[in-house]
């Protein structure tokens, strides 16, 4: 899929890029100075997320996370689910399958549904990335108000699928 | 130089972290470091389309345009389109960072802002196929329902938590972009 998408944006820049090279060359090379410039002012962060991230691949991989979310019950478990989904970063397509896994296996549909919200709008790792792009203020509460909403909404989850 | 420490002073306490990793406990590490291999040629391959496509909409999109699009102004119309824009895409959310910052450069309303990145990580129409095909029909429905409120909610609420002073630094931040 990611792939695929990723071809798609290609062609989308390739088409951009030669419209707006016939219409003004100028504009056009100032438009790719810019995106590097912004690409090497963000370049350290994003590296170090990639390492970031490979080692939490490795701390955290799949058959961690399947033992820590499928083991624990109740609140408690929630909790401990939600802090794995801010935390990890295992790409979301190998987490539905693992959480359906889960779910045939026992474990509670509300913990399954806190980290597959978590997972997917908190980022821990990110969290300086978006600071410098959309401030401390807003990274901060996006966040966090996505961790406690994800509570919400596996409490919603349970009862409307109860 | 100084400069520099400290624009890779997250990089190097990662890297550091890293390496303690590889001396001490290598098995972790070295997968560790395979993951980041891999992960970095797809990030390289992925990212020059998105910064190409924020270049050209730094040189291209007036700010008036951006402000009567997604402004302060824009009411619903805005809300739709920053909601549209969010749900299609399937780039991880740390690429489209700086498209959200294009975003607000050019004028956008941080609620606006806000939607967009929130429906991006939330409910991506891509991801949202394959949550059906493993989760089933009824748990992805009732959670793109539930999505669409909390994205709505937590956007405004934030714009709402932050100061005119906030809103400020912020415009100021990114004007430098």
């Amino acid at each position: 899929m990611n792939p695929i998408f990723t071809y798609f944006l290609y062609i989308i820049a390739t088409i951009l890029l030669i419209l707006s090279y016939r219409k003004n060359k100028k504009k056009t090379i100032l438009a790719l100075k810019k995106a590097w410039n912004m690409f090497f002012s963000v370049f350290p962060q994003f590296l170090a997320i990639l390492f970031l991230v490979g080692l939490l691949l490795a701390l955290l991989d799949a058959e961690t996370i399947q033992r820590i979310i499928g083991t624990k019950a109740g609140i408690y478990g929630m909790i401990i689910s939600s802090i794995v989904g801010s935390i990890s970063l295992i790409p979301v397509l190998v987490a539905f399958p693992i959480s359906s896994e889960l779910l045939k296996n026992g474990a509670g549909l509300m913990q399954i549904t806190v980290f597959i919200c978590t997972l997917t709008t908190v980022g821990f790792v990110t969290l300086p990335l978006e600071s410098k792009f959309l401030g401390k203020k807003i990274a901060l509460f996006r966040n966090g108000l996505f961790f406690l909403f994800a509570f919400l909404e596996a409490f919603i989850v349970g009862v409307v699928l109860a | 130089m100084k400069k520099m420490i400290k624009k890779y002073s997250f990089f190097l306490i990662v890297l550091m972290i890293n390496l303690f990793t590889v001396l001490f406990f290598p098995q972790v590490g070295k997968k560790s470091l395979i993951f980041t291999g891999k992960n970095f040629i797809n990030f390289l391959f992925m990212l020059p389309p998105v910064f190409i496509c924020i270049g050209l909409l730094d040189v291209w999109i007036e700010k008036e345009t951006m402000i009567k699009i997604m402004g302060g102004k824009s009411g619903i119309r805005g809300v739709v389109i920053a909601f549209l824009l969010g749900i299609v895409t399937a780039v991880p959310l740390y690429a489209l960072l700086p498209v959200a910052g294009m975003m607000l450069k050019k004028g956008s309303k941080i609620a606006n802002v806000l939607i967009f990145i929130c429906s991006c990580a939330s409910i991506r129409i891509p991801l949202l196929l394959f949550e059906v095909s493993s989760m089933g029909w009824e748990f992805s429905i009732v959670r793109f329902l539930v999505n669409i409120f909390v994205v709505i909610i937590i956007a405004f609420l934030i714009e709402k938590i932050l100061t005119e002073n906030d809103k400020k630094i912020i415009y100021e931040n990114v004007s430098k972009l």
